[in-house]
């Protein structure tokens, strides 16, 4: 038969125990820290509809933004919205990629591809037919950056009814890009058709200037200032995500608020 | 508490750090009084010493991922403080507030003696709750600017989206000032008691010798 153990002194079940848990602790800290080496280390995405971010990141991004679209995004969540007059004289500007200058309102069009390839070329006026539609709300910026900004034009939804494309608007995403293709966005339908997003011609009363994206902007108020298109050139439509200027460039694909 | 304590440590490390790769894009926040600008968060030299700058996309990314673990991490905190019973440890009582004063006092050396205390002292109580509270705003505060449209109530609940903002980044700095008195308080405290927040239990010297004994004739009968 075996000895009985020999009973451990106070002091050294102490020890005992002392001397596991530090050593559990260590090992815990140091594949934390190996973890987090890992992660800060691994390489970046295979560059595609987005590109820029390190591979897991982006996986956690995608996830964590179907988590919350599922969960809160509804088409009844309206943006806050105010007086005119709290509306900023002064209206913020970022960036004139592929809106600079003036693009003279007769020389524009709107190419709008349509399902069966047809390409529908819409002019300003055209678009002026549809009763206009004002907003005054608070613009966000990815950088941090609010301002409460009055914009006016017409509804997206109101544009798809009137020019007839439904059928389109069934579809999963809409693609925007300026007439020189140096910026483009994509936008989810549901997001599109929330009764608040504008293509908008109007600021502050007057018709677009050029820093701000004249002739026809977009004005997406359930999405960060990146995808507010500036000077719209084309539109297409389809079931997986159009290129996005800045998802290539680690930021979030879809970057709803 | 050990485990949440250790986990959050870490965790609330990433969120601080990725969280001023995004204030970096926009930091317009600073002390003025009078006109008189005392500090600015941050300096230049902060920021270059850290390597912050142009980070706002990988930022992003980094917090919007350990924010479920910090998320996570206090909900179970508060979970085991519920149904272990320890919160009654913890919530300051009726008593707290004019105690921690005295606390406040005794450790300034002003005053001799400190009020009796259970686990932790009134100070202790209302700090530890203190911070639980400022998580859980945290989380409010920063649902309210990620999701402010689809949270519109929380963003109500703070005070707007540009009010929310300032929130999150007041109770970060609320952070750094506990954790810098946090690591004092540590020290001071010796090295039995960080001990224990390791292993989970204190020695205290108090004559265990009965209880070993007792054992002993057990076994001989």
């Amino acid at each position: 038969m075996k000895k009985p153990e020999k009973e451990l002194t106070v002091e050294q079940k102490i020890k005992r125990r002392n001397f596991i848990s530090f050593t559990v602790f260590g090992v815990l800290a140091a594949s934390a820290y190996e973890g987090w080496r890992w992660l800060y280390k691994s390489p970046d995405e295979t560059a595609g509809v987005t590109a820029g971010a390190h591979a897991p990141l982006r996986r956690a991004l995608n996830k964590t933004e179907i988590f919350f679209r599922r969960l809160t995004f509804s088409e009844n969540h309206l943006v806050k919205t105010y007086p005119k007059e709290m509306a900023a004289a002064n209206v913020r500007h970022n960036s004139d990629i592929g809106s600079a200058g003036v693009l003279p309102p007769e020389n524009w069009k709107l190419q709008v591809t349509k399902k069966n390839g047809e390409v529908m070329q819409i002019t300003l006026d055209q678009i002026k037919e549809i009763p206009k539609t004002d907003i005054v709300y608070d613009f966000k910026c990815v950088e941090g950056w609010d301002q409460i900004q009055h914009w006016a034009g017409v509804r997206f939804i109101d544009f798809v009814k009137h020019f007839g494309l439904d059928d389109e608007a069934k579809m999963d995403y809409v693609g925007l890009a300026t007439p020189d293709k140096k910026y483009y966005v994509g936008i989810d339908m549901p997001s599109a058709i929330h009764p608040q997003t504008i293509l908008a011609y109007e600021m502050n009363d007057k018709p677009l200037q050029g820093r701000h994206g004249q002739p026809l902007r977009l004005i997406i108020p359930v999405k960060y200032g990146i995808k507010n298109l500036k000077r719209i050139g084309t539109m297409t439509f389809s079931n997986t995500r159009p290129p996005d200027y800045w998802a290539e460039q680690g930021y979030d694909y879809y970057s709803g608020l | 508490m050990r485990w949440t304590h250790w986990v959050n440590f870490p965790v609330l490390t990433i969120m601080i750090w990725s969280g001023m790769l995004i204030y970096w894009a926009n930091d317009e926040y600073k002390i003025t009084i009078f006109g008189h600008t005392y500090v600015r968060f941050f300096p230049d030299w902060y920021y270059n010493l850290l390597h912050i700058p142009q980070r706002l996309a990988e930022g992003m990314a980094f917090h919007f991922l350990f924010m479920w673990f910090f998320t996570l991490n206090g909900f179970f905190y508060v979970l085991y403080s519920i149904i272990s019973g320890e919160w009654r440890y913890l919530l300051p009582n009726k008593h707290s507030f004019k105690e921690a004063w005295l606390v406040l006092l005794h450790d300034l050396h002003i005053r001799k003696t400190a009020p009796p205390q259970g686990k932790y002292n009134a100070a202790q109580r209302i700090a530890y709750t203190a911070i639980i509270v400022m998580g859980v705003g945290s989380v409010i505060t920063g649902l309210a600017i990620y999701k402010p449209v689809q949270f519109y109530y929380l963003t109500w609940l703070c005070g707007g989206y540009h009010l929310a903002r300032i929130w999150h980044f007041v109770l970060t700095i609320g952070y750094v000032l506990f954790f810098l008195v946090h690591i004092i308080q540590v020290i001071l405290a010796g090295w039995n008691n960080f001990r224990s927040v390791i292993s989970g239990f204190e020695v205290v010297n108090e004559q265990p010798q009965p209880a070993v004994e007792t054992t002993k004739e057990d076994e001989k009968a």
